[in-house]
């Protein structure tokens, strides 16, 4: 068989696209880990919400994109903010699985307001990407991927510089290391738990925002969080440069999985690899030791 | 320095403060002052709330009875106010931000204090290089070249051997602009040298900074040597409070230690801190 090299690199670049929006969602589920020590498995739900919220705003109350978009993320914020202080921080000492747990019914009860608001059928949100094709050299690539993974890598760019020069990345940082240091140093920590779900439930619902938008939403897009959980494994639950590595790699491989395997090989694709890294490295690629066991 | 002899305000009172975990008393009715410019330690056996009573003063516990800085009730604090108003402190096992280097750690201790808010950080502008600079001379000029660890500055702290790491600590308590400094066994698991070095910058704090100290420590040697006043618990009650000579004389003290088991080992440190005060056996 003769290799077709264009559209190899379509392919690349595509799966590279998703992988972006897969590392962003993964920065989100990082920051939650990170301040919290929290497994949220509902991470792909809350990108699930911030999608449909959108829908509602741009497409039911017909406001312009920008302002739905805002909306969205508003709402995630609001949202990140009451799951934290009622549900999650009563919750502080109880065993890392009951947390766990809880964020897996979190997960179900989203999927449940949405259908009853929204139904079960599928939609497509208002179209506000450039549809102009992007070339690359001779490769193609779909304009709605390409945008996304710009938007996505500026996003992950602003909260990398974040994380090392605000004083609430410094905090955040700091809390994530060492709890009782933290709080002996003056930091706020119990608003650190609150600042990280607020950031993190927007950063998840703009991923959300994104993905939908590429490809329609439904109340089942939460299974994106599925192959977000891959990459955060694969990263290590701790390590933002390991959330973006493994996002753009689980993207990749699941890109030439599908294209050249089929498409009904691209879970398989990308849980092998989940397996080959843990068994090289059981705390994921760049994961810290002290990781829980589920 | 008499810690009794001066009526001024206290740093540091502690009155009727109560604990309890469940149906155990960890303190019971424990009143005390650090005086301006004093060392002051709490010893007892394992076990008889010491550090229990540091974590009520911080804040991480909920206790009852009053807590005063300066004369002002600070029982409605959370901890991270506490520590705004100058109660620094370290911890018995290490707490250190593992992962960041020693600078970074130091200047975290100033986090409570500094302004610059999103906008400055991110663009590094004005405040935020004027916080930074001002910052990084205090923590380099005095800090880090009082307690000798230049040569580790840009070392991950998880690297450093344990002395280092106590060192560390204390270094990110002083950034912290103590107005106490709460050291909890700020020489355990230490050599002789080490135990030496650390007993001389607990006194050079107190002589450079004015910062008086109170300290949790099961080194009697210590305890005795640079101390002004010495508060003794045993069973989340104080039990004994006084100069270290008062202490040492006191029968009830003896007995609360030799309750504990050691007896052989009480009588040595007893015998060689009578006799030698400098050559002090290391717990």
């Amino acid at each position: 068989m003769e290799m077709d090299w264009l559209l190899l690199a379509e392919v690349s670049l595509a799966g590279l696209g998703t992988g972006g929006l897969y590392a962003l969602t993964a920065l989100a589920f990082v920051i939650i880990y990170k301040a919290t020590r929290v497994v949220n498995l509902a991470i792909g739900e809350i990108l699930m919400l911030g999608a449909y919220a959108f829908f509602g705003l741009a497409a039911g109350w017909a406001l312009p994109w920008w302002v739905a978009a805002l909306g969205a993320l508003a709402v995630a914020g609001v949202f990140g903010a009451v799951v934290e202080r009622t549900i999650i921080r009563p919750m502080l000492g109880e065993s890392p699985i009951s947390v766990f747990m809880v964020t897996v019914g979190l997960g179900s009860m989203l999927v449940g307001v949405v259908e009853l608001i929204w139904t079960a059928d599928p939609h497509r949100l208002p179209e506000f990407m450039p549809n102009t094709p992007i070339l690359i050299g001779d490769a193609f690539l779909a304009p709605k991927i390409g945008y996304g993974f710009m938007v996505a890598a500026a996003v992950i760019a602003v909260f990398v510089l974040l994380f090392r020069f605000w004083r609430g990345g410094v905090a955040l940082r700091a809390t994530a290391s060492d709890q009782a240091a933290a709080y002996s140093v003056g930091i706020n920590v119990p608003g650190v738990f609150s600042l990280a779900w607020i950031v993190a439930c927007m950063v998840a619902a703009g991923a959300g925002i994104l993905v939908g938008s590429i490809g329609g939403i439904s109340s089942t897009m939460g299974v994106f969080g599925l192959s977000v959980l891959v990459v955060v494994i694969v990263g290590g639950l701790d390590s933002v440069p390991g959330a973006l590595v493994a996002g753009l790699l689980v993207g990749l491989v699941e890109a030439l999985a599908g294209a050249y395997l089929g498409g009904e090989f691209k879970l398989l694709a990308t849980f092998s690899l989940l397996v080959a890294v843990l068994m090289v490295h059981p705390y994921g690629l760049f994961g810290t030791r002290e990781i829980e066991r589920l | 320095m008499g810690a009794d002899a001066a009526p001024a305000t206290p740093v540091l009172e502690v009155e009727n403060l109560s604990l309890s975990f469940g149906g155990i008393r960890a303190l019971n009715g424990v009143s005390f002052a650090v005086q301006p410019g004093s060392i002051t330690s709490v010893i007892g056996p394992n076990g008889a709330g010491k550090t229990s009573l540091f974590n009520s003063i911080s804040g991480f516990y909920k206790s009852t009875g009053t807590v005063r800085v300066d004369g002002k009730p600070i029982d409605h604090l959370h901890p991270p106010e506490r520590a705004k108003l100058g109660l620094a402190r370290s911890f018995q096992n290490i707490a250190l931000f593992r992962g960041m280097t020693v600078l970074d750690n130091i200047k975290l201790g100033r986090h409570a204090h500094m302004k610059t808010g999103l906008l400055d950080a991110l663009f590094y502008f004005g405040r935020a290089r004027r916080e930074e600079v001002e910052l990084r001379r205090e923590v380099e000029e005095r800090i880090i070249d009082f307690l000798e660890i230049d040569h580790i500055r840009k070392a991950p702290v998880a690297s450093l051997p344990y002395g280092l790491q106590k060192r560390v600590e204390l270094a990110r308590a002083l950034a912290m602009r103590p107005r106490l400094l709460m050291l909890d066994e700020p020489v355990a698991g230490m050599n002789r040298e080490e135990t030496e070095d650390m007993a001389r910058f607990i006194l050079d704090v107190r002589e450079e900074w004015g910062v008086p100290v109170l300290m949790v420590e099961h080194d009697m040697g210590m305890v005795m040597d640079i101390s002004d006043h010495v508060v003794v618990l045993n069973f989340g009650q104080m039990i004994a409070q006084g100069t270290p000579r008062e202490v040492q004389a006191n029968p009830e003290v003896a007995a609360a230690y030799l309750g504990t088991g050691d007896v052989a080992d009480l009588r040595r440190r007893v015998a060689a801190e009578t006799r030698l005060p400098e050559t002090r056996e290391v717990a």
